[in-house]
Parts: structure tokens; sequence; C-alpha cells
């Protein structure tokens, strides 16, 4: 059955987001996104190292014209930097979809509200296509779509923590009330938290250091790949009720007896 | 006298600007196309803030550099 995922008025086969950090050397980032079967990688924007001239690059690695990159505001405290750091992405890549994150001055990598509204603001304004990442808030989840955003982007748990989907109902209504693209981006461990996301309605999963920090990154690619795909298909199928009550599978007519 | 016209001198053919934090020092008269040159930049791979205002990659050749100007110059690296 068809299902493409709908993101900003394109069209993609993959339901599977990754980011590009934490890998050891071009080589393996290429090869893990090739596993993954991602087609939007995230990106960051940083000052040019110019001591070390002539080393390889990202877009040599990954080519812009076969993945979508989607440039983020990493490491950004205020809304003033986010907008500053996303601009020139824009003009960097010339797109302009973009991932907004504006974290908290504590170290947690925790979305700073009130900042992240504030961007998310000035960036539609000028003409961005936001996805944002946020808290599992649905009060701040519906703010930021009413502003604009093409996607939400609430944490399954802390950024590089692992620890999966701490609140699986949070995300449920946030996915519930958003007329816009609702991923899970942060906190995924393994392929199971993953499949979650997805059975709970999600329109895609963006993860990186569990592919980057796993023992083997090509394996949990994989691993993350399937566990997107089945994730998705149990949700269109819709899950048998919950029941306190056994109820055999086997009936009970024509048993052989004594 | 003679200290100041050596350094009217020396500002005609050197200028000071600050590349990515650092202070560097080149010679005058520069455009962000010669800057990025010199640095042997790609610069289909960068985007370049002069004082705050980003320099439009088409305008990299007309867009003269001037002492004391503040330069960033930004690439894509791997991130989440």
């Amino acid at each position: 059955m068809s299902d493409p995922f709908i993101l900003a008025g394109k069209t993609y086969r993959s339901r599977l987001l990754v980011g590009t950090g934490r890998y050891k050397d071009f080589a393996q980032t290429k090869a893990v996104v090739e596993a993954s079967g991602a087609e939007i990688v995230t990106v960051a924007l940083r000052r040019m190292d110019l001591s070390k001239k002539g080393e390889g690059s990202l877009q040599d690695a990954l080519n812009p014209q076969k993945y979508t990159y989607l440039p983020n505001s990493a490491g950004c405290h205020t809304a003033a930097e986010a907008v500053r750091t996303l601009r020139l992405a824009r003009e960097l890549g010339r797109w302009d979809l973009v991932k907004l994150e504006v974290i908290q001055q504590n170290n947690k990598l925790l979305p700073d509200i009130q900042q992240t509204l504030e961007a998310a603001k000035l960036l539609v304004k000028d003409g961005f296509k936001v996805m944002v990442y946020t808290t599992d808030d649905a009060i701040a989840a519906k703010k930021l779509e009413d502003i604009g955003c093409v996607a939400i982007m609430p944490l399954a748990s802390p950024i590089g923590s692992g620890l999966g989907i701490q609140n699986p109902d949070a995300i449920a209504k946030i996915v519930q009330q958003s007329r816009v693209p609702v991923l899970v981006d942060a906190g995924i461990g393994t392929a199971s938290d993953a499949c979650i996301a997805m059975e709970l309605g999600c329109s895609a999963v963006l993860l990186n250091s569990a592919l980057a920090d796993a023992k083997e990154p090509m394996l949990m690619a994989q691993a993350m790949k399937h566990a997107v795909i089945a994730g998705r298909t149990a949700f269109l199928a819709g899950r048998m009720p919950m029941c306190e009550a056994a109820s055999a599978s086997s009936p009970n007519l024509g048993k052989i007896t004594a | 006298m003679v200290l100041f016209v050596y350094f009217q001198c020396y500002r005609l053919f050197f200028m000071q600007i600050k590349v990515n934090g650092e202070m560097h020092e080149f010679a005058a008269s520069l455009s962000v196309a010669a800057l990025a040159e010199q640095l042997r930049l790609n610069p289909g791979q960068v985007a370049v803030e002069r004082n705050l205002e980003i320099v439009p990659r088409s305008q990299y050749a007309q867009v003269m550099l001037n002492e004391g100007d503040t330069i960033e110059i930004v690439r894509f690296i791997g991130g989440g």
C-alpha cells in the first residue's frame, strides 16, 4: 500500500531521518546513512577550521543532490543565535527547510520554549520551512504549529541519552492534535523505541546517537530502518484492543476426548 | 611624524581582519572572492558573513573587505 511521507510539500519514502554527527569519519557517516535508507539528514553549521585546508567535506561524502540536508541550529541558546545560524545555512545550502532547536543554558540540552517560539516566528516570517525541536508539552506544540512550523519534533528523552520514550501519552496527545507531521527527535536508544514512536502515530523518527554510539552502527541503521517500517505498518493496521481477560485463539469445539 | 607616515603607508598596503575569531593580516583591497581564494576555500561549500551581514555568494567578487572587518566563514559538518 502506498503510504508516502509528505513533509513541507515534498514526498519521501523513508520515515527515518538521521543525524550525521559523532561518526568516526566521513566514510562511516556515508555507510551508515546508506544502510538506514534515510533520505533526509541533519547537519550542523560551524566555523571553517582555517588551519586544516583541503580535508574532505560532508558534501563530498553525502551528495546534497541525493539527500535532503536539514541544517540545525544545534548549540544555539537564544532566538537571535538560532536565526543567524539558520540564515547562514540557507545561504550555504540554498534550501529553506531547517531544524530549529534552541536549548537551555544549563547543558541539559532541553529546549528553551520561550526562545524557540520567538525564533520560530522570525524564521517563518522570513520564509523558512521550520521543523522544530520541542518538549513533549502539547501546548508548546500547538503554539509552534499555529506559528506555522511544518513539523513538530518533541523529544522522547534528552538528546544523546538513549532513554527511549519517557512519556508516550504526551507524544500521542501531540500526534492527535497536530495537522502537521509529528516526529520524535532525540532520546531514541534502540529499534523498539523507534517502533513505539511510529506505533504512537508519529509521521517519522529522527535519531543520531542511537546509530553513532551503537557497537555496530551499520547494523543498528538496518535495525532502525526495519523498526520504523514495522511501527508505521502496525499503526496503520490498528492494534487489537487490550483486555485483561485471557481469550483462546483455538476453538474448543472438536477437541479430542477420552 | 616619520612613524605616522610609515603607518599611513602601511595602511595603504595591509589591513587587519578578524576571520573566525582570529586576527589575520591581508593585503589591502581584497574582495571576498579573493579572500576565499587565498584561504583555498571551495566557495560552493561555505557561507560568509561580514560584520554580521550575510554576503550572498553572487556578490563575492564585488564585496570588498575593509580594515577591522569581522568575517565569519562557516561550513556544514556532521550534526544531529
